[in-house]
């Protein structure tokens, strides 16, 4: 998520992402997904193809070709070996009418085909317009295809609904995941109703997870209890003010920092220090 | 549950017993249920996977499972599950369960090998079944009749398949596919300790310091046992270690101290450099006090060959100039001719040298042997002079990327922690030391290391064999369903054992077949070479399961037998046979199942089977009704590996009271004995029993006419007559009515007391009485085979002194290092280990059918390292070929997954019937337990 997406922010994402600081991911992942994204023309929910660059500039910069789609669909990896109809297998798809996506747009459900992170990452290269920015999944240094830098969303786990959390052996999640033991963690806690069984339970690393989805589609729960939301309706953001004094590398989440980024604005600020001062709002 | 807790506490015995399980858990638990459900009977039974042993509840509503839990009252797992045990209530309702008998069928409706399947009648299959038994046994005599077993029978299915083979049939031709899981085991059981089956239980996790695991995937495999062993972990993270020792990186890495990543076969390498560092650098650690009153050294032939075909056998002979032989091709033979010789190779020269054996010798093979004999201590440590720290980093490091002082650092730090004084110490194992062509030797090397720092048999301490199926303990072993043996480790070929049987059973002395060798990878090679005639597949998939599957399943189709599968669900064996029955799954009939820590739990049936299915118990005595005493019991010309004639015993049985017609069922099921077991019984209020009283489906039996049951409590027969041959002799099981109540019992239970450490006399009563009598203390090894023994050299018995009894001794084996036999070389360059995943068992057959069990993991994967893959010029999700000299399949790469194998390493497991692994592995077997080699063969890997 960069500088360039936060300016887009579109009303109906702040009403998301403010809900999230509010009422816990969990709950609202359950409230978004079953209920508001039903009536949403495009939901903020959707997940788009690797790269794909913010969505007011996607939704412009889109020219719906399907070139992305036709990349992914062909790749030998979705196929099935008895050769089922490829179009079931592929995992970007081009949205139609009822997919409360814009008709057109290229996107994923991870619960039915999560993205499958293919080294060389067909659907970007594939993009004619740049909607899929391929310098985003691109390694600066190397100048080669980096499918870490995929950045399609985040997994959230709902812990409530989540059978690893309830003390069973599950974490089909974990074992998954393409990037197991670094975009999920097992956090290992003592079971002291047993007595002597311990949780492994799922965690998220959202800095590593790329969003693919796999963990989505290998959930064993009815409904998956982990699930890939964008990133920025997923996340919260700590203020660049504060530096945790226990992690050296965490200076590199604020960068640098200049006057104007550090004064600060509120009603009362508003007012110059003369005009409150000779102000006499004490009626003396 | 009938009883209630007064009732049940009167009994002294019985409270103690509830008091080792805390019975009064379960009380509250029902009653808590009760008010809250909405006409669900919950009912208690053990999981139907893994040999872990969980306990489940079941809620049943009109007739079918509504919902499972965890039982809180279960020992083992106290309410929780893994994610198979989740879905134990889905696993009987797949929308293509078999419900009906399905036969090849010519237009007419006749069998016909040719034929495409069509629904039959269960008359018209047994009508079959018994012609062509009839033909098979007047073609090939019993070693004509074979049966797959299985580790996953039910305590009493097994019994009754085992009787009426054995003694009806006097066929040996059952072996379980437990013997794919835990054959090595078990003769190392039995080697070491005169005994089947470990000496701890599950209690050692949490008592001990030390978790070391060889060869096993418990993240995976036994993942509520792994749970355990993390919150031992937790409990005190400086002062437990947790090493894990395995060819590749796996899932219960996560939770290492250390892993450990050796090259395949060579943790035999592994166990005997500890076992050095002890007796040459650390002899102050050895208890000699202890080895002295209770161990004996010995040693055996190191010449046993690799368990593969033999030269002579049909299948390959005649051998042609192109090196092919029969029906196998050169390539094959290159692999199947090191049987009978080898070179020895670089490698193994120097741990052969003791054994008088140099670089480039021809190693001549005889047929697998169980022969040993006792040595001295110094022949002992002779034997474990070549494995210096040196040569065991040179020939055991697994990862070409990890450096030799980083590997040769692990070894130094893997043996303080074995050796380290006051530490406790478990070694676990699963597969990875059992499916192995020396996986006796490995079984026994385990228990060198813990005999000389005497820690094993006591509580934290041991050296301890985890099973994989959920009663490859309960059936297949303590019932005895292998060609070889009875229940309670009596032996076929012992006579004395066969008249105990034979007493028992109230069969004329001389009926029970005296050679028992047909094991299960045999009974293939018999289809193959026209020797078994009639086959018969109850509970297991033997024909995925079995490596080398090309050719079995080839003999299946291609030659003149015939092969039934009784099964759930159709898979691979179902879709190679000519006959297909429904059988009854595992709530829907009554049961037992033993677990790896000698934990046996009983079930009651909870539901009616869907459609016509009916239980494998009541298909073995409907086919028992089919044979008379003069259609089984005549002569027999030797077949096979007898080379006697068995004699008819029809005058004998008529001296006993049967008739020439007298059915097998009269005999071996309806017998006096079994309708003391009458319909009235407290245990049946409540509760279906298809069995022994019909059901509302009115489901027409074999005679075609409505099934209405046996008229007596079948389950509870056939359990408590096997039960008896234990009582008294160290495997004493509990009264089945105890067993309906408790959440299961470590055997020996003894006055109503389950036993937690064998061997040791402060907790078993069998070793406190031997130990007594013997006049010794602290421990008895009084397991009763193999143990008078000649004595002799590191290379040969000296016979002259004869042979001496050492009772109450365990041994100590001398054993080296040996190549597999098939490597990898320039074509085929690259190991294949094969396995499982958590989420599919086995064959997959029924969680291949849990769509969310699917959904996580639909296709089984070939893990590969990054580097191999890219050398290969292969992507991640990309299809290759993997090929051996067998056979080759299609699997997708992952390089990132939750197996990581080292640079010259893939594994793939094999639960998908699409990625059908087992036409790539090798049919080599330890040639002691005849268990297959699943880990290790040579492929090569290519893109498809």
């Amino acid at each position: 998520m960069g500088e360039k997406e936060k300016k887009h922010i579109t009303p109906r994402r702040r009403f998301f992402t403010d809900m999230a600081h509010h009422i816990g991911l969990g709950t609202m992942g359950v409230m978004l997904l079953g209920g508001y994204a039903t009536k949403a023309k495009s939901s903020p929910l959707t997940l788009r193809p690797p790269a794909a660059i913010p969505e007011n500039d996607f939704l412009k910069t889109c020219i719906k070709c399907g070139l992305c789609a036709e990349a992914c669909v062909n790749r030998p990896q979705n196929l099935t070996r008895d050769g089922k109809r490829k179009d079931e297998f592929g995992t970007l798809k081009m949205a139609k009418a009822n997919d409360n996506v814009t008709v057109g747009t290229p996107f994923f459900t991870p619960r039915d085909t999560p993205c499958y992170m293919c080294e060389d990452i067909p659907c970007v290269p594939a993009c004619p317009t740049e909607a899929l920015d391929i310098t985003k999944v691109t390694n600066p240094k190397t100048n080669e295809l980096d499918i870490r830098k995929m950045d399609m969303g985040v997994a959230v786990v709902d812990v409530h609904s989540c059978i690893a959390f309830w003390g069973l052996q599950c974490d089909a999640c974990y074992r998954a995941c393409p990037l197991l033991d670094e975009a999920i963690k097992l956090q290992y806690n003592r079971n002291s109703r047993t007595g002597k069984h311990a949780f492994l339970e799922p965690v998220v690393n959202p800095d590593v997870c790329t969003g693919c989805g796999l963990c989505e589609k290998a959930c064993v729960t009815e409904k998956p209890a982990i699930f890939v939301l964008p990133k920025d309706v997923a996340q919260g953001k700590v203020g660049d003010h504060y530096v945790k004094g226990w992690d050296k590398k965490d200076q590199q989440r604020v960068g640098d920092r200049n006057e104007k980024d550090i004064t600060t604005h509120d009603d009362r600020s508003k007012k110059k220090p003369l005009d409150y001062l000779n102000s006499n709002q004490l009626g003396l | 549950m009938g009883m209630n807790r007064r009732d049940f506490l009167k009994s002294s015995a019985a409270a103690t017993a509830a008091a080792a399980v805390g019975i009064s858990v379960p009380q509250e638990v029902q009653a808590a249920a009760k008010s809250a459900e909405q006409g669900w009977r919950w009912d208690k039974a053990p999981c139907r996977f893994c040999g872990t042993g969980c306990g489940i509840m079941l809620a049943t509503k009109d007739g079918k499972i509504v919902a499972v839990k965890g039982d809180p009252a279960a020992p083992v797992n106290r309410g929780l599950n893994c994610i198979k045990g989740y879905f134990n209530a889905k696993i009987m309702y797949g929308a293509d369960r078999l419900t009906q008998p399905l036969m090849r069928v010519n237009e007419k409706g006749e069998f016909d090998k040719q034929g495409q399947f069509k629904p039959i009648s269960w008359k018209q299959a047994f009508d079959e079944m018994e012609k062509q038994i009839k033909k098979a046994l007047k073609e090939k005599g019993p070693e004509g009749v074979a049966v797959f077993g299985s580790g996953q029978y039910t305590i009493m299915e097994g019994y009754a398949a085992l009787k009426m083979m054995k003694a009806g049939f006097r066929s040996n031709a059952i072996d379980p596919n437990a013997r794919h899981c835990m054959a090595s085991a078990v003769v190392g059981f039995y080697q070491t300790f005169g005994i089947d089956e470990p000496s701890g239980c599950y209690d050692d996790i949490e008592l001990t310091d030390t978790i070391i695991s060889w060869g096993s995937n418990m993240a995976e495999m036994h993942p509520i046992l792994w749970s355990r062993v993390t919150d031992r972990k937790l409990s005190d993270p400086d002062r437990v270690k947790v090493v894990n020792i395995q060819t590749y990186t796996h899932r219960s890495c996560d939770l290492s101290d250390f892993n450990i990543i050796f090259r395949p076969n060579t943790d035999l390498a592994l166990w005997n450099y500890i076992a050095r560092e002890i007796v040459y650098n650390h002899p102050e650690a050895i208890d000699w006090d202890f080895v002295k009153k209770h161990i004996v050294f010995t040693a055996g032939p190191v010449n046993i060959g690799y368990g593969m075909r033999r030269a002579g056998e049909k299948s390959i002979t005649p051998v042609r100039p192109d090196g092919s032989a029969g029906l196998y091709s050169a390539k094959e033979m290159k692999i199947i001719n090191k049987e009978m010789a080898k070179k020895v190779s670089p490698l193994e020269a120097p741990a052969l040298k003791p054994y008088g054996y140099k670089e480039g010798d021809t190693m001549k093979n005889i047929p697998g042997t169980l022969a040993h004999w006792m040595i001295s201590f110094e022949d002992y440590k002779k034997s474990l002079e070549p494995f210096t720290l040196d040569y065991v980093a040179k020939i055991a490091k697994g990862d070409p990327d990890e450096s030799l002082e980083s590997f040769k650092k692990k070894l130094k730090d893997l043996a303080t922690l074995y050796i380290e004084k006051d530490r406790k110490v478990v070694s676990f194992w699963t597969m990875g030391m059992n499916q192995h062509t020396r996986g006796t030797w490995d079984n026994t090397l385990s228990y060198n290391v813990h005999f000389l720092l005497n820690k094993q048999a006591k509580p934290g301490n041991g050296a301890y064999s985890l099973t994989g199926q959920p009663s490859a303990c309960g059936t297949a072993r303590e019932v005895g369903t292998f060609t070889h043996r009875y229940p309670a480790d009596l032996m076929v070929k012992n006579p004395k054992h066969r008249a105990k049987v034979e007493k028992k059973w109230m069969l004329p002395e001389g009926t029970l077949n005296p050679v028992g060798k047909q094991h299960i990878v045999a009974i293939q090679r018999g289809l193959e070479d026209g020797l078994v005639k009639f086959a018969w597949v109850n509970v297991c998939n033997a024909f995925q399961d079995t490596a080398n599957a090309n050719h079995w399943i080839k003999a299946a189709r291609k030659t003149d037998n015939f092969i039934v599968t009784s099964d759930g669900y159709p898979g691979i064996s179902a879709m190679v046979s000519d006959l297909v029955l429904p059988s009854a799954m595992i709530y829907e009939k009554w049961g037992g199942y033993g677990n790896a820590e000698r934990r046996t739990q009983l079930w009651k049936q909870q539901v009616v089977p869907v459609g016509n299915a009916m239980s494998d118990t009541w298909q073995w005595l409907e086919l028992a009704k089919r044979f008379t005493v003069k259609d089984v019991w005549g002569e027999y010309a030797p077949s096979g590996p007898r080379k006697k004639t068995l004699p008819s015993v029809i005058e004998a049985a008529k001296k006993m009271g049967y008739k020439e017609d007298t059915t097998m069922f009269d005999i071996l099921f309806a017998n006096k004995e079994a309708k003391k077991y009458t319909i009235d019984d407290p245990q049946l209020k409540g509760f279906d029993d298809s069995d022994s009283l019909g059901d509302n489906r009115k489901v027409l039996g074999s005679d075609g006419k409505e099934w209405k049951g046996y008229g007596f409590f079948v389950h509870k027969y056939l359990f408590e007559e096997y039960a008896w041959f234990g009582r008294g002799h160290g495997h004493d099981l509990a009264p089945f009515d105890m067993y309906q109540k408790v959440r299961g019992l470590k055997w020996p239970v003894v006055d109503g007391k389950e036993t937690f450490w064998r061997f040791n006399t402060k907790y078993d009563p069998y070793a406190a009485k031997a130990a007594k009598a013997a006049g010794i203390k602290d421990f008895a090894f009084y397991g009763p085979l193999a143990k008078k023994l000649f004595s002799g050299s590191l290379t040969k018995p000296d016979k002259k002194a004869g042979k001496k009894p050492i009772p109450n001794k365990a041994k100590i084996f001398a054993r080296p290092y040996m190549d597999p036999p098939e490597m990898p070389d320039k074509e085929y360059d690259t190991w294949l280990c094969t396995g499982r995943v958590l989420e599919h068992w086995h064959s997959g057959t029924m969680t291949m059918r849990v769509p969310e069990l699917f959904r996580a993991v639909p296709e089984a994967l070939c893990y590969m390292n990054p580097k191999d893959a890219q050398k290969r010029g292969v992507k991640r999700g990309e299809l290759v070929w993997v090929e051996s000299r067998r056979g080759k399949v299609k699997a997708r790469v992952e390089t990132r997954g939750r197996n990581r194998p080292p640079r010259g390493l893939v594994f793939v497991p094999w639960f998908d019937e699409k990625v059908f692994i087992n036409k790539v592995t090798l049919d080599a077997t330890c040639p002691m337990s005849k268990q297959t080699d699943y880990k290790k063969c040579a492929v090569k890997i290519y893109k498809a």
